[in-house]
Parts: structure tokens; sequence; C-alpha cells
């Protein structure tokens, strides 16, 4: 898949044209060019490394809404061996802005549940740009019952840029659907692992996220309002996003900082689009390994865990102590 | 102003030239001018259309508590700026000054007509009542010494969302929240959400639209996104009465909607419903 290079990538993109000109100019011809395509090679290697080593909180923030990057059904396609998507919340209709159903990592089985974008024009009306309606927080919800009936762990894959804002949305209570996810997770008896794949959108990306273990991917991003809506409010011009997506500490690393986040999976150099497999080899492993501690634990050890997991959560000062 | 011409002003025996400037209120929902003595009269009920302005929570404390028997927990906690956030530090030192309070949430012990409750309740005047470390943490602990002393759980709503200052730890406190709810829940303890003017965002995603029974002040707004977002992002007009709490309840959010007037007596009667049996005093 071609990947179009964001703003920042620009003077790697210029060497590489550089590069490809000399070689170029230079085939079929007598003189020898080598030393300096070994030089803007060398130098190419360089400023990817200056580059892709010091991103930026609104450079990742960038990264993590790639179009080309991995969405829920390319991990499902690249990490499982089977997935049979089930439909619906039994009462108003199915989101297809969070698939969900059975599948298998390895041998498995688990339920899987995650929002899901659309890479052009006609898959995004339809996936409403991976932001679900309650009908998908109250299917998801559904089917992990479902799962816990089986005896089964969940999978959560987070990507959205928040729960959809709309009329409808609000007529059929949203908050409702997402408040009620985040009480039923913290009692649900399996296991649950759930990864913030792409962007994590404030209560959209919560209302599938109370976990055993979270983890996310190196250039993914969680916050409690996006950068522009931070920038919004706080300076008054979604503008300065830059500046507020370094204000909030959304990055993976800041929130393993912070505590929330229980492991970082690391990308590709400059991101999951440029090499999905790499990016599915590495979220499968950390899938693996952690559905595998979480699933030793007897359940009365996980449930209280994950609740003193989640409230644990919080800074402020306590004089009595 | 044409709304000024007959002020009954008469029975508070004062003459309209006694009046201070700058004590007029306009009705945020119907844009009535409502006299600040007369508010005080009603309960902060405009006359013309039933809203019901924001109380401070130590006025709602006034109007439900069994006079004398609050007693306020954690009053303590104080405020973290765990982000360096702009600015954060300076806001929540004016707001407290501004305010009295120590943070957006007040809790503790108390008793509705002789039921013992626990109750939380939130004050809009302090960073728009948005939910932050300290927020969640109060909420938190108050639903858990709920649980643990077997008593029922009411929770006064009123909030801007969850705190953007605090980041993504203001997120959690939604999911830290609901699941001490979950175990409030299973000890088969009533809970009673009461939604007052405005309640939106992570709040309304969390502890506030988790009720056994949800209670709302009459037009009071309750949403999840603001309506200026919904419009910005749907291209579409609001209906009419769009996220009233008139509205909700038509859509199923809401059980009741109940003037301030008649709060205290609904939430014994209900209480006395659903406290275990022998605790309650109906
Ligand atoms: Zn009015």
């Amino acid at each position: 898949m071609d990947v179009t290079p964001l703003e920042f990538e620009k003077p790697i993109v210029e060497l590489e044209r550089q590069l490809a000109a000399l070689k170029e100019s230079s085939s079929g011809q007598e003189i020898d060019v080598s030393k300096e395509i070994a030089a803007i090679e060398a130098k190419i290697k360089k400023t990817r490394k200056e580059i892709y080593s010091k991103l930026t909180a609104w450079q990742r923030v960038q990264i993590a809404r790639h179009p080309a990057r991995p969405f829920m059904l390319d991990y499902v396609s690249h990490c499982f061996d089977d997935f049979i998507e089930l439909h619906g919340d039994r009462h108003i209709g199915d989101d297809q802005a969070m698939p969900a159903g059975f599948a298998r990592l390895d041998s498995r089985k688990c339920m899987l549940v995650g929002h899901q974008k659309g890479r052009d024009t006609k898959e995004n009306l339809k996936r409403n740009f991976g932001s679900a309606n309650p009908e998908g927080y109250r299917k998801a919800l559904r089917l992990m019952r479902l799962a816990e009936k089986f005896g089964m762990p969940v999978v959560a894959l987070i990507d959205t840029p928040g729960a959809y804002p709309g009329i409808g949305a609000e007529e059929r209570n949203i908050a409702e659907a997402i408040a009620f996810n985040l009480r039923e997770m913290m009692t649900l008896e399996i296991p649950i692992v759930a990864v913030v794949i792409g962007e994590g959108g404030s209560g959209g990306a919560l209302g599938i996220g109370v976990a055993d273990r979270v983890l996310m991917l190196e250039n993914a991003y969680y916050s409690v309002i996006s950068p522009e809506g931070c920038a919004a409010i706080l300076w008054k011009d979604r503008q300065f996003a830059p500046e507020a997506a370094e204000a909030m500490k959304l990055t993976a690393t800041d929130l393993k900082r912070l505590g929330v986040v229980d492991e970082v999976i690391p990308e590709p150099e400059g991101g999951a689009q440029y090499d999905r497999d790499a990016a599915a080899a590495n979220l499968k492993d950390a899938l693996v390994r952690n559905l595998n501690e979480v699933s030793a634990k007897p359940v009365a050890k996980l449930l209280e865990e994950r609740y003193q997991k989640f409230r644990a959560f919080g800074e402020y000062e306590d004089p009595v102590k | 102003m044409g709304i000024f011409k007959k002020p009954s002003l008469k029975a508070f025996g004062r003459k309209k030239q006694d009046m201070p400037e700058g004590l007029w209120h306009k009705c945020p929902h119907c844009g009535a001018m409502n006299h600040q003595l007369e508010l005080e009269e009603q309960l902060r009920i405009c006359k013309e259309c039933d809203y019901h302005f924001k109380l401070s929570s130590q006025e709602r404390i006034d109007l439900i508590v069994d006079s004398g028997t609050f007693q306020e927990i954690h009053p303590k906690l104080a405020t973290v700026d765990a982000l360096k956030f702009q600015d954060y530090a300076s806001k929540v030192k004016k707001y407290k000054k501004l305010t009295g309070l120590q943070e957006a949430v007040v809790t503790g012990r108390a008793k509705i007509n002789g039921n013992p409750v626990v109750l939380g309740i939130m004050d809009f005047r302090f960073l728009g009542a948005s939910m932050g470390s300290v927020v969640g943490e109060k909420i938190t602990r108050a639903i858990e010494l709920a649980t643990q002393e077997r008593a029922g759980l009411i929770l006064f709503s009123a909030s801007g969302g969850a705190r953007m200052h605090e980041g993504i730890l203001s997120l959690m406190q939604m999911a830290k929240t609901s699941g001490a709810l979950a175990r409030h829940a299973a000890a088969r303890l009533p809970y009673i959400s009461v939604l007052t003017d405005p309640t939106t965002g992570g709040v309304t995603a969390s502890f506030a639209t988790l009720g056994d029974i949800i209670m709302a002040e009459p037009r009071c707004m309750i949403g999840f996104a603001g309506p200026r977002v919904v419009k910005e992002t749907t291209h579409q007009n609001l209906p009419p009465g769009f996220q009233t709490a008139e509205f909700m309840m038509e859509h199923g959010l809401v059980d009741l909607i109940v003037s301030r007037t008649e709060m205290k007596d609904h939430l014994s009667r209900l209480l006395g419903y659903m406290m275990p049996s022998g605790s309650a005093v109906s």
C-alpha cells in the first residue's frame, strides 16, 4: 500500500528523491557514483533516525491518524486465525463502527471487539470514521457477556476519535451506554486485554477499555479530549493542537509513566503504516503473552486486581495520611 | 426591559428603589429576569418557566438533609497539578478563593427524613464542576463508604465533564467511580442519581447515569457532547428541547423529573422502597 508521507517526513522524502534521481541519471553511464549513492543512503538513514527517534506528541497523533495505518480488521487478518463477526445490539441495530465476534489467536478462543475506521469516503460512511453509536457499545457488552458465558477472554482493540456526538446518539443515551460498559466490564468474570492501536479518543475509547491489561502501540495516543478540542478551549484556536498534544501527556510513553498503560508495543520505524506485518507480529506477541499471564489468575484475584488497578488512578494530596 | 413592568417585589416588603443594582438574574432557559430576593424565596426556581437555577453545595445540603445531620468526609483532599498543565494550579487557587470550597464536590454522611445516606453534591461554581482526581476520589470514597456502612447513596451531579487539566487521569475517574458503583450495586444497596443543570461529558458517561433511579431537575441540560459540538459535527438543526431533562425523560434516560420543592420528600419515599428492610424510615 502506498503511504503518503506526513509533513515532518518531507526531509526523508526529499533525500529519497535525490537518491532516485542520481541512480536514474547514472544508469547505463560509465561514471562511478557509488560513493555518492552510499553518502545519500547514509544521510537517509541518519535523517530517519533523527526524525523517528524523537517524534513529538503531535507527530505521533498524526501517525495514529494516518489513513494508511492498519485498522482493527487488518490486525484481525494478520494476527488471528479465525474471525466470525457477530452483529447487532438486539435492540436498535448493528453498529459497523464497532465490529465484534469470535476469534482465534493461535488456538486460543476469544471474543474480539474493537473500533473500525474506513479507508475511503464510502467505507467511512459505513464505519462512521470509527465513531461508534450507543448500539456499538451495547453490542460489545452483549458479546463480552457471551464470552463470559463460555469462559473465553476478551480482546478489545481501541481506535476511535471518540464516541459519536450525534443527535441520535444523544437520543439513545450514548453516555449511559458508555457508563454501563464501564461498570459491567469491571464485573466480567473473564480476562480482558485492551490495546489502543490508533486513536484512544476519550470516553469512546474507555467504553471498551476497562481491562486487566491495557496495552498501547508505540505511536497510538489516548486522551481525555482531542488535541484540537483542548486547544480550542485553552487557546481559543485549534491551530494550537500541537501544543495541546504536548500538554495532555497522551503518548504511549507518557501514559506508561502515569501508570495508565501496562506495556508499550513497539512499531516498525516510522509507524505501523510502513510495515503491517511487523506491527501485527508485535501486537500478536504482546497479546499472547498478556493473555497467558492474566488467564492464569483465579477469577476472584483477577477481579480484585482489575478493581484496584482502576481504583488507584488519580493524583491528589491527602493531608490525613 | 418590558418584563420589568410588573415586578412582584411587594412580597418582600421592599420598594424597588431599595433594591441594589445587579441583583437580577436572567433565566438561562426562558430569558425572564428574576430578582435575587425572589429567587432565594422560591428555592432559585424561575417564576416564568420552572427552570431550576444552579445551587451551591451548601444550599443543596440545607434543602434536602435533616437539619444538623450532615457530616462531611474527606474535606481536605486537595488537587495536585500532576501534568504541570498551563495555568491549572493558579486556576484551582482562584476557584478555591472564589467559592470557599476545596474542590468541585462535597461528600458526607447525612440523614434524609431519618434515612442514613451517603451524599455527594457537585458544585458547578468550582471549575464547572469538572471531574479530576479529587472529584473522582471523593466520589469513589463516598460510594465505598456507602457500601461498607450499608447505606443508600445519593449523588447530585452537575458538571462540564472530565477535567482537561489532569488529562488521562480525569478520564480514568470515570472507570474508577463506575467500578465502585458495581460493588455498591452487588451489595443490593440503592443509588439515586440526581441530574442538575448542566450534567455533561464524562460525568454523564459514568456515575451520573448509573443510578438505580435517575432523577432530574426540571429543564436541566443533560448530555454527553455539548449541543455546539453536536451541531457542528452533524450539520443538522437540533430538535426542540434537545438535551433537556424533559427530552431525556421522553427518550428513556430519566425516571423522574422532580421539583426542588419536592426533592427531599421524593428521596425519602424512594429510599423507603429500596433500602434493605428494617433500615429505612418511611
Ligand atoms: Zn425561566
